[in-house]
């Protein structure tokens, strides 16, 4: 009898299953969809109740009309943003993956690292950014490491958080059957920590592009942040937004790209 | 009890975690025999784990161990032991055919073919055929345990530790599974550290009490029949006399 319960709980939770991993998807979609437009409506409301001129606020179908007509403007600076956020993340985490191993492993090194990477927190971004355009010029690279260092402390706290709270029965388990400091590394400890990993990489993904836009204001000849100070001087306010539009599209878009990533290769997360 | 084979035996055994100033276990003799099942019983905090830990060698660093410990058939403790706790102790990360090759990971030996087709039959074994591309978070905890099993099969040691391995699960499951370890662990010397009178009894070849603090054990004897014991009424009896001497604890 139990046995017929338990296959029942089993069969029962692989038909909620199928069903639902569809619908749940369009569900989403389907929010997204009614939150875009409901947002549109809202905004043209506002425009044409409080008649504001389109310096001040344009209407969505103007920002539309700018996105057609300077699509290859608008285009070819959102590559070079698009460059930056990612070059930054790839950076990012990997600079903050290595620097969780590294105190996790050298212990003594732990105890220098952790104080510098605490301090490092202390000063915004914000206000390195002038330096490091002075040092790395004008071009990506500032930007890409201004993108790095806004996400290398929640990457970094993340991932050592995750290898160093490894359930320890598994390692354990690892253990008495013979396995090596290393071993425990790759089998174990970071198989493990990949959940918590997946949270850095997803506020790392969100934190990114702030990086490469506030890199790109402080001093740049291109990209998305370049594009929206130069429309604003120029009171080209409707390709200010659509520039904005682009930006906000490029941040959701990478986010839902990674969390279906993560999902798809880290299925165990949620247990 | 006809006279047993011994496989280890513990002798005048001393157990400190070096953070205290008092012995946990102290005066402790035990002898497990070869191939049989040996059950410690114990109230939680007696020591019992820690004992076990200690054989599994985790402990190893942050104790202060004093006694002799005599093995026969084996060189060393270190290479001849599975374990299993009373979690499953599963990889959520690996389906329940990694989960029960994972021992492989961390040996110089490659997964051959046959061993492949053993972690096949293991998992028949343990009634969960056509269940090796699961992953473990759609099974049971009944299920989850008899991957855990199957695992330590898999591992071919001659000596098991089992810390509570049962605890966690509901009475059938509990008793079905004891039924099945018992079976299919026939030839293994096997440690259980349990704090059900039952399970020790229904289980064990040679059964020991933890009592005191420093801890020591005594020898209960138990019927000269095979296991898994139907539970009777002698075991009734043997189970309240247990239950006395536990009690002692408690008090």
């Amino acid at each position: 009898m139990s046995k017929l319960i338990s296959e029942n709980k089993t069969l029962s939770k692989q038909i909620n299953f199928i069903p639902k991993a569809i619908p749940q998807s369009m569900k989403s979609l389907l929010r997204i969809f009614i939150s875009a437009v409901t947002l549109i409506v809202l905004w043209q409301s506002i425009v044409l109740f409080f008649a504001l001129p389109s310096f001040i606020l344009p209407s969505p179908a103007a920002v539309f009309n700018k996105l057609l007509e300077r699509y290859d403007i608008l285009f070819y600076h959102s590559w070079i943003t698009a460059q930056e956020i990612i070059l930054g993340l790839v950076l990012g985490l990997s600079m903050g993956l290595l620097f969780a191993l590294q105190m996790l492993l050298f212990d003594p090194l732990r105890r220098w690292l952790l104080p510098i990477l605490i301090a490092s927190q202390a000063i915004p971004v914000f206000a390195i950014a002038p330096i490091l355009m002075l040092w790395l010029g004008y071009g990506i690279a500032s930007k890409v490491v201004m993108a790095a260092l806004i996400i290398f402390f929640p990457v970094t706290t993340c991932c050592y958080d995750g290898l160093r709270n490894t359930p320890s029965g598994y390692l354990d388990l690892a253990k008495t059957m013979g396995a090596s400091k290393w071993q425990l590394l790759k089998h174990v400890r970071l198989p493990a920590a990949l959940p918590a990993l997946a949270s850095g990489i997803r506020v790392a993904v969100v934190v990114a592009p702030i990086g490469a836009v506030v890199g790109e204001w402080v001093g740049s000849s291109e990209g998305l942040g370049y594009l929206m100070l130069q429309a604003n001087a120029r009171m080209m306010i409707d390709e200010m937004f659509a520039a904005l539009f682009i930006l906000a599209a490029l941040s959701v878009s990478l986010y839902f790209l990674a969390d279906l990533l993560i999902n798809k290769l880290i299925p165990w997360q949620h247990d | 009890m006809p006279k047993q084979k011994v496989g280890i035996s513990i002798c005048n055994a001393s157990l400190q975690y070096q953070d205290s100033n008092q012995a946990i276990i102290e005066h402790f003799n035990l002898r497990m025999p070869l191939g049989k099942w040996t059950a410690i019983l114990g109230k939680s905090g007696c020591g019992k784990t820690s004992l076990l830990r200690y054989l599994a060698g985790l402990l190893n660093e942050n104790v202060l161990w004093s006694g002799d410990i005599t093995l026969h058939g084996i060189e060393t403790l270190q290479d001849n032991i599975a374990y299993m706790a009373q979690q499953d102790l599963l990889m959520p990360w690996l389906n329940v055919i990694d989960n029960v090759c994972f021992a492989f990971k961390f040996s110089d030996r490659r997964l051959s073919d046959t061993d492949n087709k053993r972690a096949f039959q293991l998992i028949d074994l343990v009634g969960l055929g056509g269940q090796a591309l699961t992953m473990p978070a759609q099974l049971s905890g009944g299920m989850r345990q008899r991957v855990a099993l199957a695992r330590t099969l898999m591992q071919d040691k001659p000596v098991v530790l089992m810390d509570e391995p049962f605890s966690a699960l509901d009475a059938v499951t509990r008793h079905r599974l004891q039924g099945l370890a018992a079976q299919v662990l026939a030839d293994k010397t096997v440690l259980l550290i349990t704090h059900d009178p039952q399970e020790a009894l229904r289980l064990s070849d040679a059964l020991y009490i933890m009592q005191g603090s420093p801890a020591g054990a005594i020898s209960l004897t138990l019927p000269n029949t095979a296991i898994p014991r139907v539970f009777d009424a002698q075991l009734a009896k043997l189970q309240q006399q247990i239950i006395d001497s536990l009690e002692v604890d408690y008090v």
